[in-house]
This record gives C-alpha cells, structure tokens and sequence, in this order.
C-alpha cells in the first residue's frame, strides 16, 4: 500500500487518536436524550459524537479511523478511494440546482477532496409514493448531465419505494470509487506554520438559497445554490502547486467553520482568519444577518478550501481563478503555531474572536 | 445594507477606541442591556479593542437566558403534548429546561416548529384548525407589538386555536433591580436602541435623575456601540448623568406610540421572575383579562408546574454584573455550550457562552494578536 508521504516513518496513527491527545475534542455528553435530534445531522459537535460513542466502536478499523472524506483501499496499480453519501434536501429542486445535482457533486467532491480521480458512482434512490415523474424526470437529467461533467460513470443503482409520507419526496444515496495518485495525497493531518489558508469560491450560497426557497422569505431571486463539480479545481490545483497543496476540504454541511476546526484539531495547528477577506456575496450576508445565522456555519456545496504552503499560495489562487467555479478564490487566513486546534478571526476592527463548531444545528437568533 | 457599511468603518472604529481611551481616566463598568448588543461586542471583539479602559457587562437583555426556568417546563409540557403546534423563535429551541430542552422534545415525536414571526404561528393556527397551536411569546419591549399583533389579529379572525405563553420582559425595572443592589459596580448604562425604538426614552429619565447614572441609548452596529461607549465615558468622566441619544437615525424620545398602543391594548403589567435574578415587580408584560382565551397558561392550567432554579447556577450573579462567568465554579465544569447549567451558557451572546470562547483564546500565552 502507498503511503508515500509517510513512506519513512512509522503509519500515522488514526485520527482520532492524534485529536485526542491533542486535547482538542470536547467530550459531548450522550446528554439527557435517548435518541437522535436533528442536531445529530448538523455536522456540529453532536454529529462527531454520535460518530464518536456509537460508529466508531462498533466498526473501528484502519481504514476508517482515518476519518478522511473518502476511505483509501489498497489495490493493485493504484491506490482507490471510496466515498457515500446520502442526500435529503427539502425543498427537492431549489435556485440553482436540484438533488440530482448534489447527489453526485457531493460523493464526487469528497472523493476529489483526497486528491483521488472521480471514475465510477452507484446509486441508491428511495422514491415516495406520489411523487411526480415530471420532478423525478428532471432530477435524473440533472444526475445525468451532472456525471458527465465530472467524467463519472453511473455503474450500478437501486430504487425503492415508501409510502407517501415516509420520506421527503426522495431520498438518495451515491457511492463513489476514484484513482488516488500517488505523489498528490492531500490530507487533514497535513496543515503546518505557515500555509496559506485559500478558499475557492463565494461562501454561503448554498445553505442560505435552500433556506429562502423553505422559507419563502421572498428574496429567492437574489441567491441560487453553488453546487458544483470541483474535480477540476484540483486538477488546477495539483499542476500548479503538486505536494505544496496540504489538505483539501469541501466545506458542507457544518459550513466553513467546522471544515477549518477538522483541520485545525487534526494538524493541531492553529488557523487564524481576515474577516475582511472572506468572500461573502451581498445577499448571503443580507439574508444572514435577517435571519441572525452566521455565514461561516452555512453549507456550501460548490467551494473548496485548501491549505497550501506558503511558497506556492499566490499560484494556487491563480490556479482556482483560471477555472469558473473558482473565478473568485481568495487567500481568507494563515496556518499558525499557536493555540492549536483552534480557528480565529481577526475582526474588520483588528480584534479576535473564536470561531468554533457549533453543538448542532444552527438557530436564527431572536435579537 | 449597504446603508450600514459606515457604521462598521474600521477607521472611524479605531479613532472612537482611541478616544475612549484617551478619555477614560480610570477603568470604567459600563453594561449593555441588549443581547443584540453583546452579540456585536462578542463577534467584533471590542472588549479586546478596550483593553482596561472599559468593562464591559453583559446585561439581562438577552430574552434567551433571562426566561425563567418555569416558563421553559411549561414551554416543553406544551410542546410534548399530542393536540399541540409548538411555535417559537428559533434560538429557544436549546434553552435546557430542568431535563430537557425543546429539541429533544421534538426529537420525542412532540411538533416543534420554528417561526420568524407570531404571525406566522397565526397562519399555522388557521391552516391546522384541529389542532391547537402556542407560539413562545418571549422577548423585551422590541417583540411585544408584533406578538400584541398576533393576538389581536387572532381575535379579529376569530381563531380560537391559537394562543401565546407569554414570558415577556421590560428593560428599565431590571436596570433599576441592577442598580438598587447594594454591591452594585454598574457605572453607566447602554440603553437597547431597538427597545427605544418602540418604548422611546421617556421611562429612562426618572432613572437617571434617581440614581444619578448615564443612559444612552446606543444601536447594534460596532460603530455604534463603540460611540455609545465614548458618550457614556465622557459623561462619568464630566459627572453628568443624563439620557443621550446615539442611535439618532432611529430612536426618537416619545418612541412608537401607534405600536405602544397596541402593547398596551393587548398586554398590562405584571410581576415577572428573571431566569436566576428572581422575581422583579412590574417588570413583565402579561394578557389582559379581555384576552384570556389566547393565555395558554388559562387554556392549558399550566399553574401546577412550578419550578425552581438551580442553585449551582449563579446566572443572577453573573447577569447583574456581580462576578465574572469565570468565577463560578460551574463555569466550564459542570456547564459548558454543550451541557448548560444556566441560560447565559445557551445563547452564543450569552454572557457565560461568550466568556466560554473568549477565555479559551485568551488562555493560553499572549502572541501576535495580544
């Protein structure tokens, strides 16, 4: 098995592990609760805890303890990447795409996120009684064309069907299976003093266009979904800037915040954050600051953020910015050696403040 | 909102630092009576920009941590019953009432739903007639109109499956429950400008002649606050004591007299327990008679839950700026973000959540940024 980067010392130890010596994880409590809450789906601390208490003891084994965004299986030649997900978005078709859209940019983006060349998905759908196949009709094309764009193919696929009312119109779930190239192995652990800390696109579109499509807050027309292949931003990324690039993350579900607070607690580094740099469009922050929800914990479903070192910062934002869907990336931070395992921004007014994971879901404030 | 962008000027908010500091001729206790406003001061980092010249005191503004233990049990013994359509602001979902709080209710099959207005608990009301729906009436002088709104327009319509639990708080009993305590350390007050947009500045001038201690009313904006701040020093440092206006762009003295009317058609005054100060007379809103059908308290006799609050907890303390969420013993022991003993732990502009962050960064040894 390949492990170049580690190829003269002994194998990293799991994840996990490095984090908890770090004294980094907050011990969530199983809490008075007996049974999952919603937050247990934010991507928040809850979620890690129910990977944490209930996942990981159970299934615990190398592969998985890497928690990366896509397992690494040993295989002849080179080196493969797994990677599932599932996919429950209400409402199902939203400004700027539908679910078929994420269901294959999100496995696709994880597998990516490795450094791994997407190559073959299989599909499960979980199909409610009543839905129309004029809307599932329109989800597949987008599955479909969304595939070809990423150069994947749809290898295999299961369909099942509930009753009306137990499930949300449909769920799905993809898996997906890339080609790791040896010498470009991005990867949680790796952030160091120093590195750059770049992001690829606008943050926060994603999250806050599916809220005002719920919502019906009527400033829809101004914000539309992000969601995008990003395979080819790291292409981009790996020609322009090879090894220099560190960790790759999509920021998902749990928002920027929590993708810098994995890398932070997994490197055990610092990240430190301008809040003047960070691209957030007009509207998104509109729309954040009415509902009192703050744009760092937003998902997106079409950015990246990547570490990259120092010397090879200014050709990774040149590289993303070749690319549409990164015509907009920007420098946002800097690795640092201190206080490691946590993420800090300097505020517009050269103040600090710590940006920390949230305990679950995020919630509108009152004032 | 681009309207705001001269209010968050780092320019203009570093030479309003300096000036504070250069005023300041000794450290001075200032507190913001405004959740709204320790979410600015939190998120900006300002206590950090003030350095000794200023301490800054969270205040009892936050609704979240000042609802009383009681009103959240009663809130989730609504929630988990069957016939019920639980509403409420989003950020009191994870208030922990004595077991529980209301996500975990809803994760127990209870229906819990977030609303961004009572009017929007009054159109689920009318969309689910065989059901009844609450809406968590809580907040200060700011969300009262649209919850007298909500009622109101309940009874116009005729809508008799919907009514409000109402745990609504005013600011200046509570600054004045502040000041009449005997260790009091609060100098001068920020005054909650979206407050003083409904109420005016009236109700504060006999506070300020009584206990002779400056009032501005300030808005939310880094800006803002930090000019709030500057007015508020210049008049310790001056020895005046009088009201001041920073948030002139929205504030004027009489306040909105067509939404204070409709609070005081729909609500009267009423003894009020604060979540771990206690009970303060006058100092809440609750339903006049002629509205009693929509009191959820009446329609459900929720009378018989009665709760008592943690005695570990020294929210109280803390609230009235007494000690420092630090000096607790609980604090980050037995109460953290994710297992809060006490209100002020919960919201992320809690006093006790937001020292939580705060102290970690500032825990370690200094570097570049100290």
């Amino acid at each position: 098995m390949s492990r170049p980067l580690d190829a003269d010392s002994a194998p990293p130890e799991p994840a996990m592990n490095r984090v908890a010596q770090a004294g980094l994880t907050c011990p969530v409590p199983a809490g008075e609760a007996d049974r999952v809450q919603l937050g247990h789906g934010s991507g928040g601390k809850l979620s890690a805890a129910l990977l944490r208490e209930r996942f990981l003891p159970r299934f615990g084994n190398d592969v998985l303890e890497l928690l990366g965004d896509a397992a690494v299986i040993p295989a002849p030649g080179a080196d493969l990447a797994v990677s599932t997900d599932s996919f429950v978005v209400n409402p199902l078709e939203f400004p700027g795409g539908n679910i078929g859209h994420l269901a294959v940019h999100g496995t696709v983006n994880d597998l990516a996120m490795m450094g791994a060349e997407p190559q073959y998905l299989a599909a499960g759908f979980i199909l409610e009684e009543g839905l129309s196949f004029e809307v599932l009709d329109r989800v597949l094309d987008a599955m479909s064309e969304a595939a070809r764009e990423a150069g994947v193919l749809v290898v295999t696929g299961d369909t099942k069907v509930v009753e009306r009312g137990k499930a949300d119109g449909m769920f799905i779930n993809t898996t997906g299976i890339g080609r790791l190239d040896p010498e470009f192995r991005p990867d949680p652990t790796r952030a160091s003093t120093g590195d750059a800390v770049i992001v690829s696109g606008p943050i926060g579109s994603h999250g806050v266009a599916i809220m005002a499509a719920r919502e019906d807050l009527g400033f829809e027309a101004e914000l539309s979904s992000d969601t995008a292949c990003l395979a080819p931003l790291v292409s981009a990324l790996r020609e322009a800037c090879g090894p220099g690039v560190r960790c790759l993350r999509d920021p998902t579900r749990g928002g920027m915040a929590s993708a810098l607070n994995e890398i932070a607690a997994s490197s055990a580094v610092g990240i430190r954050l301008e809040e003047d740099a960070l691209p957030i469009p007009g509207p998104v922050r509109a729309a954040c600051e009415m509902l009192g929800l703050d744009p760092l914990y937003v998902a997106n479903e079409g950015i990246l953020v990547a570490i990259v070192s120092k010397d090879r910062a200014e050709e990774a934002v040149q590289a993303l910015r070749s690319h549409p869907v990164g015509r907009s990336a920007a420098r946002i931070g800097t690795v640092t050696g201190e206080r490691p395992g946590l993420v800090l921004l300097r505020t517009g007014l050269g103040a600090s403040r710590v940006v920390d994971m949230l305990p679950g879901d995020q919630l509108p404030r009152i004032c | 909102m681009k309207y705001l962008s001269e209010y968050r000027d780092p320019a203009l908010a570093r030479s309003l630092v300096d000036r504070i500091l250069a005023t300041a001729s000794r450290p001075r206790v200032i507190m913001e009576v405004c959740g709204g406003q320790t979410h600015t001061i939190v998120r900006q980092g300002l206590q950090e920009l003030l350095r000794d010249a200023v301490d800054m005191i969270h205040g009892p503004g936050c609704p979240v941590c000042v609802t009383p233990l009681e009103q959240i049990d009663r809130a989730l013994f609504l929630a988990s019953r069957s016939d019920v359509i639980f509403t409420s602001f989003g950020d009191m979902l994870r208030v922990p009432g004595s077991e529980l709080d209301l996500l975990q209710v809803r994760a127990g099959g209870g229906e819990v739903r977030v609303v961004y207005s009572p009017l929007d608990a009054l159109e689920i009301a009318r969309a689910n007639p065989d059901r009844e729906v609450v809406f968590f009436a809580v907040g200060f002088e700011t969300t009262a109109p649209a919850n007298a709104m909500a009622v109101w327009r309940a009874r116009e319509l005729g809508v008799t499956n919907f009514s409000v639990l109402v745990s609504h708080v005013t600011v200046p009993p509570a600054i004045e429950a502040i000041l009449d305590a005997p260790d009091n350390r609060v100098e001068a007050f920020l005054a909650a400008g979206h407050v003083c947009t409904v109420m005016g500045w009236k109700e504060y001038e006999p506070l300020v002649e009584r206990y002779s201690v400056p009032i501005v009313v300030t808005g939310f904006e880094p800006v803002d606050i930090l000019e709030g701040i500057y007015m508020a020093v210049q008049q310790l440092e001056d020895g005046r004591s009088e009201v001041e206006n920073q948030y002139v762009r929205s504030v004027r003295r009489a306040g909105n007299e067509p939404a204070q009317e409709l609070v005081a058609k729909v609500f009267r005054l009423v003894d009020r327990a604060w979540r771990g100060i206690g009970e303060i007379p006058a100092s809440g809103l609750g339903l006049r008679p002629e509205f009693e059908a929509y009191d959820a308290e009446k329609k459900f006799e929720l009378s018989g839950i009665r709760t008592s609050e943690p005695s570990e907890c020294m929210a109280g303390d803390v609230l009235r700026g007494r000690i420092k969420p630090f000096e607790c013993p609980a604090f980050g022991e037995t109460c953290t973000p994710e297992r809060p003993l006490g209100a002020p732990m919960v919201s992320s502009e809690g006093a006790c959540a937001a020292y939580y962050n705060y102290a970690r960064f500032q825990g370690e040894p200094a570097g570049e940024t100290a």
